[in-house]
């Protein structure tokens, strides 16, 4: 009995305890708010992927950190656990005063949209989504991950000893056909008479379905690889490494995954867009109600820095060249089937 | 000496009942989760200060914890009902993505008035979950298949059935990963609210959720059908004896199972979501409906309870990466507090434990 109510009476006091602390403290925020400086409020919402995905959430973040640390913004973020996360973490966002509010991803493109319906004087930002009308507290952003997918399918076709190559996409919709088109533009102008074998696995999660592919695009002749489908291209990869052949990664520079097979990646520097979206918010130039899109010129799109390690000097050397009639326009790179098939 | 004993006898009632464990369960919890906190270098009291503001600062949070406790009452439910009956429903996972994936169909599809429109949509959803729910109990009864080994596989067919039929063209929005919004006839928020409690989308699915767990209250312990059911749960063998078709029940229970979880998928998609997506992986409503049943003792009423602590915590929970704690950390302070009330039994144990030392000390 003794020990039931010294148990009941502990609880109590364990209970009301953590309650007053609670009560005490919620003032405290109001009275920082007040004094705090002017420092920019910019935080992320991650899709499910979170934080540490070793791709785009994560190039976000470090995007965010850099801003942190040379403009010196507060930066900050949430990771979702479910769709159902994305709006009720958008919310929490603005609730904090950000001054920007980031959805990373296309997924969270209707989120977005509603968020800033709803709260109409706050600021969004969208990576990799173009809305057909972006509402005037938004920015999209976007990528042109087919200038990138030139320069590599370049590569490919130049080095290519068997004229097959490969390409294996995540899932069949409009950022993933930039890489596939620009990829097949790319081996074309190096090597007309290159084929291309190509291929969708449907997800951008499945490894096992990578490896699938790649056995057979190898087994095939294909002596190089290039894929943008996130985690099942980490299968392509394995095998490349078995099979000692070529493989092109994505996103980020994916040679340290398979230091003697990865001649180049197809980079896309989400990071980049970040601080520079941050940058313009400090400078006043906040382009609200427009698509932003980086390529070769912005510093949004490259090769990898490693390229050097297995792609021959005098390649590089043109891809160099080419990058710059790129940036001039003199060549235009396609970004979907139409555009690839009115090139002939 | 009277008043004393008054005194003594209520303090021993409250003592006994199974709320104050789950309190001390609670706290215990708390105290696990605090010093996680501390040892990654946190300060637990804003942290769970960051917690409790989460949920109760400001009426859309409130609004919010509400909507996302609501699916799992009926998870919870499922898993609980099943349990009763002596069957474990880890297949809930899949039925609510069928109820959702059925619901968000019938309200694309079909162009009615609200009126017809919203019951056609929940009643075709949460019987095509139930019958999806009946496959498992079916195999069961007839083969003797085992529920878990049935449910877990329906779960990953339900996932992909669903990815399936999102990605078809006349189903998926372009643009985008997901399936076209469900008519606004099909819908159940509660618009007139907007005004109070801001853009979180109140809806009728949490009355519902509510009656429901009250007709399965009843159907249980006041029914024929629930006195078998129950029976059945308790000695399968001592049932079949006393003349219960033992197989007919465990259909029965399967598809009722099915049924509540196919009500959680479709309440979400009607109330809240609007449509479904392509998914890589379940989303953890039936999983958390597992915990949820547990911590609710499998109890009707207690589910409901559960359903609202649980979704407090988790969504309460996530206010606390605003203050730079790891999503990882959270997840260890939300699965110990969740892990304490799960084993309160043991509390119980204990003190029964002691007592009864005591007992066998003053018998000597």
């Amino acid at each position: 009995m003794f020990k039931k109510v010294t148990a009941l009476v502990l609880a109590t006091i364990l209970t009301v305890g953590l309650m007053s602390g609670c009560t005490k403290k919620t003032e405290e925020p109001k009275e920082v708010e007040k004094a705090e400086g002017k420092a920019l409020k910019i935080a992320m919402v991650t899709d499910v992927g979170g934080v540490h995905d070793k791709s785009f959430n994560q190039s976000a973040w470090e995007g965010l950190q850099k801003a942190e640390s040379e403009l010196g913004i507060e930066p900050n973020y949430l990771e979702s656990k479910q769709e159902a996360d994305y709006a009720s973490n958008l919310e929490r966002l603005v609730d904090q005063d950000s001054d920007l509010v980031w959805g990373i991803g296309y997924l969270m493109g209707n989120q977005v949209q509603e968020a800033a319906t709803n709260y109409p004087d706050q600021k969004f930002a969208i990576i990799d989504n173009a809305y057909e009308k972006t509402p005037e507290n938004v920015i999209g952003v976007v990528f042109k991950e087919q200038e990138a997918s030139f320069l590599v399918g370049y590569i490919a076709g130049k080095m290519t000893k068997t004229n097959k190559v490969g390409f294996i996409g995540g899932m069949d919709f409009a950022v993933i056909n930039r890489f596939h088109y620009g990829f097949k533009a790319g081996v074309k102008y190096a090597n007309p008479e290159c084929e291309v074998m190509e291929q969708y696995a449907g997800a951008f999660d499945k490894p096992a379905l990578g490896r699938s592919i790649a056995e057979n695009f190898y087994g095939n002749g294909a002596d190089i690889i290039f894929h943008a489908s996130g985690d099942t291209g980490n299968g392509m990869i394995e095998v490349a490494k078995e099979k000692n052949k070529y493989a092109i990664g994505v996103d980020k520079d994916q040679n340290k995954d398979a230091p003697e097979n990865v001649i180049t990646s197809a980079i896309k520097r989400v990071d980049n867009a970040i601080y520079n979206t941050a940058k313009d918010l400090k400078e006043g130039k906040w382009k609200g109600g427009s698509t932003v899109v980086y390529g070769l010129a912005e510093g949004g799109v490259d090769i990898a820095p490693t390229s050097d390690k297995l792609v021959p000097k005098e390649i590089l050397a043109e891809v160099e060249a080419l990058k710059q009639k790129i940036i001039n326009s003199e060549i235009k790179v396609p970004q979907n089937k139409e555009e690839y098939e009115a090139m002939k | 000496m009277k008043s004393r004993s008054m005194k003594e006898r209520i303090i021993e009632k409250i003592a006994n009942e199974t709320l104050l464990f789950t309190i001390l369960a609670i706290i215990m919890g708390l105290i696990v989760g605090a010093v996680v906190i501390t040892i990654s270098g946190y300060n637990p009291i804003d942290a769970y200060r960051a917690m409790i503001e989460g949920v109760f600062s400001k009426p859309k949070y409130i609004a919010r914890t509400i909507i996302k406790s609501t699916p799992l009452i009926l998870t919870g439910l499922s898993v609980a009902f099943a349990f009763r009956t002596g069957l474990f429903n880890i297949g809930v996972e899949g039925q609510f993505i069928i109820g959702a994936l059925v619901a968000t169909l019938l309200g694309y599809f079909i162009h009615l008035p609200a009126v017809i429109h919203i019951p056609i949509v929940f009643i075709g959803a949460i019987l095509a979950a139930g019958l999806w729910g009946a496959i498992a109990g079916y195999l069961k009864a007839r083969y003797g298949v085992h529920e878990v080994i049935a449910t877990i596989m329906l779960n990953w067919i339900a996932l992909y059935t669903s990815n399936y039929v999102v990605t078809r063209e006349s189903v998926k929005m372009p643009g985008s990963e997901s399936s076209y919004y469900i008519q606004e006839t099909a819908q159940i928020t509660i618009t007139w609210l907007k005004g109070l409690i801001g853009p979180a989308k109140i809806h009728w699915g949490t009355l519902v959720a509510i009656i429901i767990a009250m007709i399965i209250s009843y159907v249980l312990f006041k029914t024929t059908i629930g006195y078998e059911l129950r029976a059945v749960g308790h000695n399968k063998n001592a049932a079949q004896y006393g003349g219960i078709n033992v197989n007919r029940n465990v259909i029965l229970a399967m598809t009722i199972a099915g049924v509540l979880g196919g009500a959680a998928g479709a309440l979400h998609v009607m109330g809240e979501a609007y449509h479904v997506s392509v998914l890589s992986a379940t989303e953890g409503y039936g999983f958390n409906g597992i915990a949820v049943a547990l911590i609710g003792n499998n109890s009707p009423l207690g589910v409901v309870l559960s359903a609202f602590l649980f979704g407090g915590i988790t969504f309460g929970g996530s206010n606390m990466q605003l203050l730079g704690i790891p999503t990882e950390v959270i997840n260890i302070v939300i699965g110990s507090i969740v892990f304490f009330i799960a084993i309160y039994r043991v509390f119980r144990f204990i003190t029964k434990f002691f007592a009864s030392r005591k007992l066998q000390k003053e018998a000597k």
